[in-house]
């Protein structure tokens, strides 16, 4: 029996549950000193001062470092790692401490390091910075206008870019178009979240430093690091042990890494820095800020001609390692699951006096898919037509895949009116009509919403998005390295760094299958540049359609060298053999078998009769890089009770169909769509990264910051087709990012369709219950409904910005 | 989230505890439960430099039904309130605290010491017209629920006194409704609403109460709301009337999540389904 396919129980699981993972905070290291960051209150400013001689008078403290005291200890700045071909990019110098000024609330100023983390945090209070505040401006379109305050003189605009993508001919749709819709769209911040903040532990032990971080990217932090400090690559080691949820919050190379590294290394002790959330909140990246200018063009029939979108990218103060690619990242599926035959995009970032944004939770996808989605929804309105018909009848056809888009991207395989159809025969659309007009007679305000969604993951292919592509700095291929053991365990190697998603468990099913070993007995390593294969790291729903058909490679290569073993020792043609239950058996002969193990023992320890042209040991690798992206699909319908009178919005049902290629683990992937569509319900509805006006952030703690939780989330109705991807030899696509990805047009379509009898036409996000409720007064005819969008909020004189009266975060955001 | 640096002491008489309170002075705060204290500390928005942690002082825990009042312990937890529905209104606006783990862990008396307008149990204190008994120096004093919250996080409280026991009559013939708004299901009240009905022979009004939470700096009662419905008919209509004044003479401060006038118009209709419900007890 294979075991690909099965609902295994994670591997990691028994050790996770019983507190006995392995995390950076758990590392104690001989003679640890412990960092604590000052960090700036004001969102702009000139430094007129740093004292810091109370601090260093402070018991247990070890040294008080600005940023001038460690100008020589990095040979290079925070590296952003975009250089699309022919565009310039405006990107400031991003020292780990700053000089002269700081551009954001949390901006690091000062490092205290000391014999305990409380004495270090006490000792932080008393480093005194004098501010000579500079005007601020949080808002990205406030930022474009002429005589914005500006976040960094030297450019002279707050504009950092402008990336533009074209295809078929978009002005020819527009001038025969027979309708035309326009909307605007809010994507609001919003946070990584994971359940472990950050931590980085540097140990400096002769020439060798070593990092253990919480981080999804060891590989590619080791490859910034070692130049950011001037050393070469074989003289740091990274590792990232267990890693208690990424989100994209770490897929990135942060300064706290790069300064416990620098303290390590000059004060010969190793160095402990550990976030706290409310720091989380303020200087680990943010998401999303996107505000989106979108067109589509039609024919009356409903065929939809032209899609335009002018997007305004708020990156915040600098450029962290992606942070102006990510908005870019949704770009080839930002016409949806839609054979649109001309598509023209057009992003502009913008500096605002924020935390820089970057990659979180879908990255760029989720912004397409809302707006491609909702506007898909405001055309069947504006044409009559019943939504669902108007995606059926653009939807690219089952037969034309691979299908080419006007962009040039080539979806790999769909079947987008099978999912469709699998959905509705899961939600029965005209019994839900029906009781919804029953319970509108009853006052009850219920909606549904319909998300068809296509998303681009496995990142590779490298020529696609590596220098001669879209230019990121990087390749993006895999590797692996399968090892059988002489008693026929084995040991993987992967170069990709799971930090939550089960790998060890479904990677434990491909390698067992081809191998003949139980998955039980298949250790899956990974996370730790001195050990095993050179990988690129786990984001984009990458790992296992590029590290995981990686892994299969070398595992047949081990089966292909266990087959020539098995065949002269059973005196067979290596064609001859196959694995059937895990032996290896001559066809037709099924007396005449050996195990794994068996075989494993003859490559370690050779028998006489073993040919001396196969070599000993049984281990191979293989590095892969795909030729194309893979496009999972699926649609999502979300039933939403509104209340009325309150505003508030509860999700009642939701059922997702998503294909992700063959299934390696169901319960594997039903877990990746249930997290998934709790973070789009948790964007639609509860969730957003708050400035003030004078970019003080409102949101510090998860007081403020409302992540859903268990109760706020309906129980989920799953399901799945499964179209295999061309794209590599498992069929297998992405499942992380699905739900997230697909959700919030769904929840917000939801919303609104409650909302459709109270005249309600449209509220951007976040549906909170005092917007709706104001959306429904204006609607009727009372005041003058919500703002679209709440950066920049100006709250009552009286507000502390707390819901109820929970802590908030104090003004420094941070650990001063 | 690393607290200032504290003492912490854990006397085991209460005329210990009120002892280190009063030689401590302001600096000294109990701890009876801590989840709003510590909270604050670790966001270093409080910064006492001495706990006293009651846990070890006996005779806190009680819950006991005695002549026409409940005797609660000033210890007794928000899960002990939650799992002794005859308390009425207290354990139905208990159970909507928080969540499971701080229910295990807070208690009454340090909700209503702490005197937080958007916590749920003073405003039941005060709908209940309930009172606590305080152990200071000078002996134990009782202080009537409309004595005791005084404004935002101060009560009527000195510095060292602590509370030993709350006392709520007995709602034998009156119907309830605990009403919290929130966005997730663990969070504080945006508002809430205490409703408290007696129902007369011929099933009229003959008395109400309404307490509102997070409607001002300190809970309130909703006297026009009840004037309006007390000695008159009860029926939806009359309670819709009734409810429209719940707001009156509230001026809640604005926040992230609510302005004011939605805040008031939150406090009408929480008032409206907390009467009703506890009209058709």
């Amino acid at each position: 029996m294979t075991s690909v396919g099965q609902a295994l129980k994670r591997k990691e699981d028994p050790r996770m549950i019983t507190g006995r993972g392995y995390y950076t905070e758990d590392i104690q290291l001989p003679g640890m000193l412990y960092a604590v960051i000052v960090r700036s209150p004001e969102a702009h400013a000139t430094i007129t001062s740093i004292d810091t001689s109370a601090a260093k008078e402070r018991d247990g403290v070890v040294a008080v470092y600005t940023g001038e005291d460690l100008a020589g200890d990095f040979a290079g700045p925070l590296p952003m790692v975009w250089a699309p071909p022919g565009v310039e990019i405006n990107t400031p110098e991003h020292w780990p401490l700053k000089r002269g000024e700081v551009k954001h609330v949390g901006d690091p100023v000062a490092v205290v390091v000391a014999t305990s983390r409380t004495a270090a945090f006490d000792a932080a209070d008393d480093v005194i910075v004098d501010y000579d505040p500079k005007p601020v401006v949080v808002d990205p379109e406030q930022a474009l206008e002429d005589g914005s305050p500006l976040v960094w003189d030297s450019f002279g605009t707050n504009k950092t870019h402008e990336w533009a993508v074209a295809g078929g001919d978009f002005e020819a749709a527009e001038a025969e178009a027979e309708v035309t819709v326009e909307a605007r769209y809010v994507n609001h911040r919003t946070s990584g979240a994971p359940i472990e903040p950050r931590c980085s532990v540097a140990e400096a032990r002769a020439e060798k430093l070593t990092l253990y971080s919480t981080t999804q990217i060891p590989h590619i932090a080791r490859f910034v690091l070692s130049g950011m400090l001037g050393i070469a690559e074989d003289k740091l080691r990274v590792v990232a042990p267990d890693v208690g949820g990424g989100f994209g919050a770490k897929l990135q190379v942060y300064a706290e890494e790069a300064l416990v590294l620098a303290l390590a290394k000059r004060l010969g002790r190793p160095v402990k820095w550990t976030e706290t959330r409310s720091e989380h909140m303020t200087t680990s990246h943010h998401g999303r800020d996107q505000i989106s200018y979108v067109t589509l063009t039609a024919k009356r029939d409903g065929t939809v001609t032209g899609c335009r979108a002018r997007i305004i990218a708020d990156l915040g103060a600098y450029q962290q390692l992606l942070t102006p690619f990510i908005p870019t990242l949704g770009f080839p599926v930002m016409g949806g699951c839609y054979a649109i035959p001309s598509i023209d995009l057009h992003f502009t970032g913008v500096f605002t006096n924020k935390m820089p944004t970057d990659a979180i939770r879908g990255a760029g996808r989720p912004e397409a898919t809302y707006w491609i989605e909702l506007t898909m929804d405001k055309l069947a309105r504006e044409l009559g037509m019943d939504p669902l018909e108007l995606r059926r009848k653009n939807f690219v056809r089952k037969e034309q895949f691979p299908f080419e888009t006007a962009l040039g991207i080539v979806y790999d395989s769909g079947d987008y009116h099978g999912s469709l159809d699998r959905l509705l025969e899961n939600f029965d659309l005209d019994e839900f009509r029906s009781e919804q007009a029953g319970l509108r007679e009853q006052g009850i305000h219920r909606g549904v919403g319909f998300s068809t969604y296509v998303e681009v993951c496995g990142l590779a292919p490298s020529r696609a998005v590596g220098p001669q592509g879209v230019g990121l700095q990087a390749a993006f291929y895999e590797s692996a390295n399968v090892r059988v053991t002489p008693t026929g365990s084995a040991i993987v190697y992967s170069g990709i760094s799971p930090h939550g998603q089960g790998l060890d468990t479904s990677f434990a099913q491909i390698a067992g299958d081809i191998l003949g070993i139980d998955p039980q007995n298949v250790e899956i390593l990974h996370g730790d540049t001195d050990q095993g294969a050179w990988g690129w790291d786990t984001y984009g729903s990458r790992s296992l359609s590029v590290g995981g058909e990686a892994l299969a490679r070398a595992a047949r290569k081990v089966q292909d060298k266990a087959k020539r073993i098995c065949a002269a020792l059973l005196e067979a043609a290596p064609e001859d053999i196959e694995l059937t239950d895990g032996k290896y058996q001559v066809k037709g002969s099924p007396d005449k078998s050996m195990t794994m193990a068996e075989i494993s023992g003859a490559a370690h320890i050779p028998p006489a009769e073993l040919p001396a042209d196969i070599e000993p040991g049984l281990e191979e690798s293989s590095f892969y890089d795909p030729e194309n992206f893979v496009f999972p699909f699926g649609a999502h319908a979300c039933v939403v009770d509104v209340d009325a009178e309150t505003g508030k919005v509860s999700v009642v049902r939701y059922v997702a169909v998503d294909d992700c290629g063959p299934a390696i683990n169901p319960m594997l992937i039903d877990g990746q769509v249930h997290g998934g569509i709790t973070h789009a319900i948790g964007q639609a509805l509860y969730e957003q990264v708050v400035y003030d006006e004078d970019g003080q952030l409102v949101t510090g703690t998860f007081v403020d910051y409302a992540l859903p939780t268990a109760a706020e989330v309906p129980g989920f109705e799953t399901d799945r087709t499964e179209t295999p991807s061309p794209t590599n030899s498992l069929g297998v696509k992405g499942i992380g990012e699905a739900g997230t990805i697909a959700a919030t047009p769904a929840v917000t379509a939801a919303v609104m369709d409650a909302l459709q009898p109270l005249g309600v036409l449209w509220l951007d996000m976040p549906l909170t219950p005092v917007r709706v409720y104001e959306a429904i007064q204006a609607a009727q005819g009372n005041g003058a409904g919500p703002p679209s969008s709440q950066q920049g909020v100006r709250l009552d004189e009286h507000g502390r910005g707390s819901a109820g009266s929970g802590p908030t975060a104090p003004d420094e955001g941070g650990a001063s | 989230m690393i607290t200032a640096p504290f003492d912490y002491e854990t006397p085991e008489t209460l005329d210990e505890a009120v002892r280190m309170l009063h030689e401590n002075g302001e600096d000294a705060k109990l701890l009876a439960g801590g989840h709003s204290l510590l909270p604050l500390m670790k966001l270093r928005l409080a910064a006492p430099t001495l706990l006293v942690d009651l846990r070890l002082v006996p005779g806190l825990h009680h819950i006991q039904r005695e002549n026409g009042s409940w005797r609660i312990g000033a210890l007794a937890r928000h899960a002990d309130l939650q799992d002794t529905p005859e308390l009425g209104v207290a354990s139905a606006a208990a159970k909507q605290i928080a969540d499971q783990q701080v229910r295990n862990r807070g208690t009454i008396g340090g909700s209503l010491a702490h005197g937080d307008p958007a916590s749920d149990l003073p405003a039941v204190l005060v709908a209940l017209e309930g009172e606590v008994s305080a152990q200071g120096r000078n002996g134990l004093r009782t202080i009537p629920a409309g004595e005791l919250f005084q404004d935002y996080l101060t009560t009527a409280l000195a510095h060292d006194e602590v509370i030993t026991e709350v006392r709520l009559p007995a709602t034998d013939g009156w119907g309830y409704g605990y009403e919290k708004f929130t966005r997730r299901a663990e969070d504080w009240a945006m508002v809430g609403v205490c409703a408290l009905v007696k129902k007369g022979a011929d099933g009229s009004c003959e008395d109400v109460r309404v307490g509102l939470t997070n409607m001002g700096s300190t809970p309130l009662r909703a006297t026009a709301a009840e004037q309006a419905l007390r000695g008159g008919s009860l029926d939806g209509d009359s309670i819709a009337s009734a409810a429209e004044h719940a707001a009156e003479g509230t001026d809640p401060p604005g926040d992230l999540n609510a302005t004011p006038d939605y805040k008031r118009h939150l406090a009408r209709v929480l008032t409206r389904r907390a009467l009703v419900a506890a009209a058709q007890a």
